[in-house]
């Protein structure tokens, strides 16, 4: 009975070792992936330690991410608006407009954080 | 304590008149003059004696040219170098006119709409025109996506479109309302550090937090003036890259 727990016990501390070992060759290869993803990408920082709130560069870019959906949506209400006067379509041009300017207004955002890529003149397989 | 009353537009010197408008020396154009002089100074001034060992002034010289070149190699790439004295320009003097507008009692140039959007607009119609004579029709690329597919091609060109011509807009609002907001949030504060004086004892007691507060603003203030033109400077340069580069 004794024998039996014991060989149990092996059982179960071979089993927990078994996966500390997969988890350190696992831990390993995502330090390699880590390492080569720094060397693709060598202008952001490694470390990523939490940045303080009241970092004022933060401030300005929270504050140009604003600016930058203001913009799209004013530039599109301001085409709809004076499409209206000319062509006498209103409210038609102004709620178009209003629409594609907010997208475009998204648009500007995502490219002002880096979250797509901006746009450039060539397709990106020119690129080297 | 009016705090718009920092942003009025002063005559000095009046010239004469052309159609119907006054065309004066403002004090705007006053202060547009002293950042100039003070650019100048540091530029001209402080490198004549061409030390190989730059004195204190020149190395300030120096380093601003280091700096605003590093930024449009590094966002332009070398071929954006032709574009280098227009970004100088650009930079200095919002740097010099943000600068000199924190200290009391004068005026800030870069707080007037008119002088920002005059500045983006400078900026837009240099990439506008700069990326048809390089590109041609070629430049209208930009505004076509690839990898799109066919059916919402035109939506999504049309979008672009709207894109880059909010360019200018969020261009010169964000170095116009931060210098604005900056300005109206110091006076407030300042307006404040009078009133409760006028209190008697415990309103000058009170009138500490708002003078630390000031205190505090003016330090943030001189950061901002930095930033907005560092801001504006690499905008430029963003935007100059979509002209020049067909290949990156």
């Amino acid at each position: 009975m004794a024998d039996k727990d014991r060989a149990d016990d092996a059982r179960k501390k071979g089993g927990r070792d078994q996966p500390s070992a997969e988890e350190a060759a696992l831990s390993a290869r995502l330090r390699d992936l880590g390492e080569r993803l720094g060397r693709h990408h060598p202008d952001r920082p490694s470390d990523s330690g939490p940045r303080s709130t009241a970092d004022p560069s933060a401030i300005a870019r929270g504050f140009r991410l604003s600016v930058e959906l203001v913009a799209g949506v004013l530039v599109g209400a301001a085409i709809g608006w004076l499409l209206d006067r000319w062509l006498g379509t209103s409210p038609l041009g102004m709620i178009v407009f209003l629409l594609l300017g907010f997208a475009a207004g998204v648009l500007n955002v995502m490219r002002a954080a880096g979250v797509i890529q901006p746009n450039r003149l060539d397709p990106p397989n020119k690129r080297q | 304590m009016d705090p718009i009353h920092q942003f009025q537009i002063k005559n000095l010197l009046t010239f004469g008149h052309i159609g119907g408008h006054e065309i004066a020396f403002t004090n705007s154009a006053l202060f547009m003059l002293i950042a100039l002089a003070v650019i100048a100074a540091l530029t001209i001034g402080a490198t004549a004696s061409r030390a190989l060992v730059p004195g204190r002034m020149q190395s300030v010289a120096e380093m601003s040219y280091e700096f605003v070149a590093d930024t449009l190699r590094s966002t332009a790439g070398s071929e954006g170098m032709k574009f280098f004295p227009l970004v100088f320009s650009l930079f200095m003097f919002i740097l010099a006119v943000n600068v000199i507008g924190i200290i009391p009692y004068t005026f800030t140039v870069t707080s007037h709409i008119i002088i920002t959007v005059s500045l983006a607009l400078l900026v837009f119609l240099t990439v506008i025109v700069y990326g048809f004579y390089k590109h041609g029709l070629h430049f209208f690329k930009l505004f076509v996506p690839s990898g799109i597919p066919i059916y919402i091609l035109p939506l999504v060109t049309f979008i672009e479109v709207l894109s880059f011509l909010s360019r200018p807009v969020s261009h010169s609002v964000r170095l116009f309302a931060n210098m604005l907001a900056g300005h109206i949030t110091l006076k407030v504060f300042g307006g404040f550090v009078v009133m409760l004086g006028g209190l008697g004892f415990l309103g000058s007691l009170g009138a500490i937090l708002p003078l630390g507060m000031t205190v505090a603003l003016t330090a943030l203030e001189l950061l901002v003036a930095f930033l907005q033109a560092y801001v504006f400077a690499i905008l430029t340069c963003i935007y100059l890259n979509d002209a020049i580069h067909p290949g990156h």
